[in-house]
């Protein structure tokens, strides 16, 4: 079962049409349907390319969100070997919204750090859909300075609503943990990647976003507050989120040009979710070729540059 | 530069201008109810003398409580470019700045200087929740960088008073940027072995709580200060459940290892100046203050009490 989105409404009629004859068929074998189910695909094909050619924000939000989107999980049995996960903060817990640990990417030994959602209603409440507790913070940072201390490359997956708002979070810390998180982002003397998969949200991806280099997916997102939380807030009303989508800013098409991003990442027609493999593959080749860019800089020109990266920020010029 | 010769007189009606208090000399304590005469709330730098409750109060009329004599230089901010996302809501954002300009006399939410506290030289900066919220937006990134700058310039400790409701969405996710821009100021301040001391004033929220204000040296809050990363509201729609008496206050986090100290803000002052002298390795602190600038005469007040 595919799950579809509330504005591809009308490709999931054609697409239900055309499945629909094709098991008619399968049941009667002399019935020939062929020839209209290939029309029908053609129609969706075609209804696809125009959804996806120009999504609104308030559209690419919820591709960004889509539950049968690649998440971290995939990408790093994928694209990573002998993944190695390392557990715990060594103060409280293992943090599940944050995996991380040692492996290998095309050979080179790097620590591989992101938030997964999980894909099912066991992993999602494991996983706490994706919104890490200080812990997960916590546990991001150790694994930080481990590949600080012994010169690995961090390759970041960020996928998160936002870091997780509970009683427990606050009590323990959840302000400092971020903070630390993005300070220590700030201090490693080895090349740091961030990949934007889907949702960037707020401080709970700064705290993993603060990279030498951001790479974001076509249709993935990074905002300040979600364009529901901002609706509240500035028009009073959470039903105005496409006004707030829109007026963020937040695409990945719209941080390249504040650079905030360094590459968009291009996605299948339809999203992620219509081609996984080809997907993470992508994102593969990307965080290959950002790695290499970086591969000859020293630890202290790299931890130079990208406090400048991020100084810049509110200096130069900036035009949309 | 010679900052005596820049130095800014206090003056008497910065902190409650007629505009705001029209023909008024009493301020009713929001908490206790009780009347207090403006003369004694300025005193007690806009607490209430009968059951302590911190009023807000601008920068200004902090840093000149703060300032030996009450005498301190700005220091220049760098203005950003203006509305950059050209962000709409239900009003334009130039509009909202403009409007907030007006209502504080300010140019944005972080107001940066240096002087002397206790004759320790410092530079102090102090965010201003009455302005917009004191959300943290391109400026007061800038600001911060140049009270960091100006503190490794002068080899002097950065003292800031946080209060703020978080990021500011009208600049999108370049007000995001500000929480690892922030982050870059603070590290000037530590690889140049300099204190930093984040006074956490009423409300420090989101954003800002998750970036320069949890990364002092050490952490004083003032009383009852509303601190947290995530709102009451959101997080009781999240787990379901009211939460406890006194919940993400100062006192609170205090309990849960995330302050030094909550510290009463009329003794902020001789605290800070104890302190930093002592992380300075410098010798103990010399009682007694600079002789005060005459204070323009307060007719109605004169008037009121004869
Ligand atoms: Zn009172």
């Amino acid at each position: 079962m595919r799950n579809y989105l509330e504005f591809e409404k009308g490709l999931a009629e054609i697409e239900g049409k055309a499945e629909e004859l094709r098991a008619m068929a399968r049941q009667n074998p002399e019935m020939d349907v062929e020839d209209e189910a290939a029309a029908l695909d053609t129609k969706a094909d075609a209804l696809l390319a125009e959804l996806y050619g120009e999504l609104t924000p308030w559209r690419k939000c919820q591709v960004a969100r889509h539950p049968d989107r690649p998440h971290c999980k995939d990408y790093i049995e994928a694209l990573f070997q002998e993944y190695t996960p390392l557990a715990g903060d060594r103060n409280f817990a293992d943090d599940h919204a944050i995996m991380g640990g040692l492996a290998r990417f095309n050979d080179r030994p790097v620590v591989v750090i992101g938030h997964e959602k999980g894909h099912d209603t066991n992993t999602r409440i494991e996983r706490n859909f994706g919104m890490a507790r200080p812990e997960g913070y916590r546990k991001a940072t150790r694994l930080m300075d481990l590949a600080d201390r012994f010169k690995l490359p961090v390759i970041t997956i960020v996928d998160t609503q936002g870091a997780y708002p509970g009683k427990g979070a606050e009590e323990r810390g959840q302000s400092e943990a971020i903070a630390r998180a993005t300070e220590k982002c700030l201090q490693i003397g080895v090349p740091l990647i961030a990949v934007i998969i889907g949702e960037g949200g707020s401080g709970g991806a700064v705290a993993f976003a603060a990279a030498d280099k951001l790479a974001m997916l076509e249709h993935s997102v990074y905002s300040v507050i979600s364009p529901e939380g901002c609706a509240a807030i500035l028009w009073k009303d959470s039903e105005k989120m496409r006004e707030a989508a829109e007026a963020l800013r937040l695409t990945a098409q719209d941080l390249e040009k504040l650079s905030v991003a360094d590459l968009v990442i291009p996605e299948p027609v339809g999203g992620a979710h219509r081609g996984r493999a080809d997907t993470i593959e992508a994102v593969g080749n990307a965080i290959e070729g950002l790695l290499e860019g970086l591969a000859d800089e020293d630890g202290a020109d790299l931890i130079a540059a990208r406090r400048k990266r991020f100084l810049d920020l509110g200096r130069s010029a900036i035009m949309l | 530069m010679n900052w005596i010769s820049n130095y800014v007189r206090p003056k008497i009606n910065s902190i409650f201008s007629r505009r705001e208090v029209p023909d008024n000399l009493w301020t009713k304590c929001p908490e206790c109810g009780t009347m207090l005469f403006h003369r004694e709330l300025r005193a007690a730098q806009n607490t209430c003398p009968s059951c302590d409750h911190h009023m807000h109060i601008p920068p200004r009329a902090r840093f000149e409580a703060l300032f030996d004599g009450g005498i301190f230089s700005e220091i220049t901010v760098d203005e950003p470019q203006v509305d950059p996302l050209a962000f709409k809501d239900q009003k334009r954002y130039p509009d909202r700045l403009k409007d907030a300009k007006k209502k504080t006399s300010e140019t944005d939410a972080m107001l940066v200087a240096e002087g002397e506290i206790g004759r320790t030289k410092i530079v102090a900066c102090a965010q201003d929740f009455s302005f917009m919220g004191g959300s943290m937006g391109m400026y007061v990134g800038n600001a911060i960088i140049a009270a960091a700058e100006a503190a490794v310039a002068r080899k002097c400790p950065l003292v800031l008073f946080s209060a703020a409701g978080g990021a500011r969405m009208q600049e999108g996710i370049l007000s995001l940027m500000q929480m690892p821009r922030t982050t870059v100021a603070v590290q000037m301040l530590k690889e140049a072995g300099l204190p930093y001391i984040v006074v956490l004033t009423h409300p420090t929220t989101g954003g800002v709580t998750a970036s320069y204000a949890m990364l002092g040296d050490i952490h004083i809050a003032e009383p009852n200060a509303l601190i947290a990363f995530a709102g009451t509201r959101v997080i009781e729609q999240t787990i379901r459940e009211k939460l406890p008496e006194g919940f993400q206050r100062a006192e609170y986090l205090l309990d849960h290892g995330m302050l030094d100290r909550v510290t009463h803000r009329t003794q902020m002052k001789g605290e800070l100046v104890s302190i930093l002298r002592m992380l300075m390795r410098d010798t103990p602190p010399i009682m007694g203050d600079l002789p005060k600038p005459a204070e323009e005469a307060e007719p109605q007040a004169a008037a009121e009490e004869a």
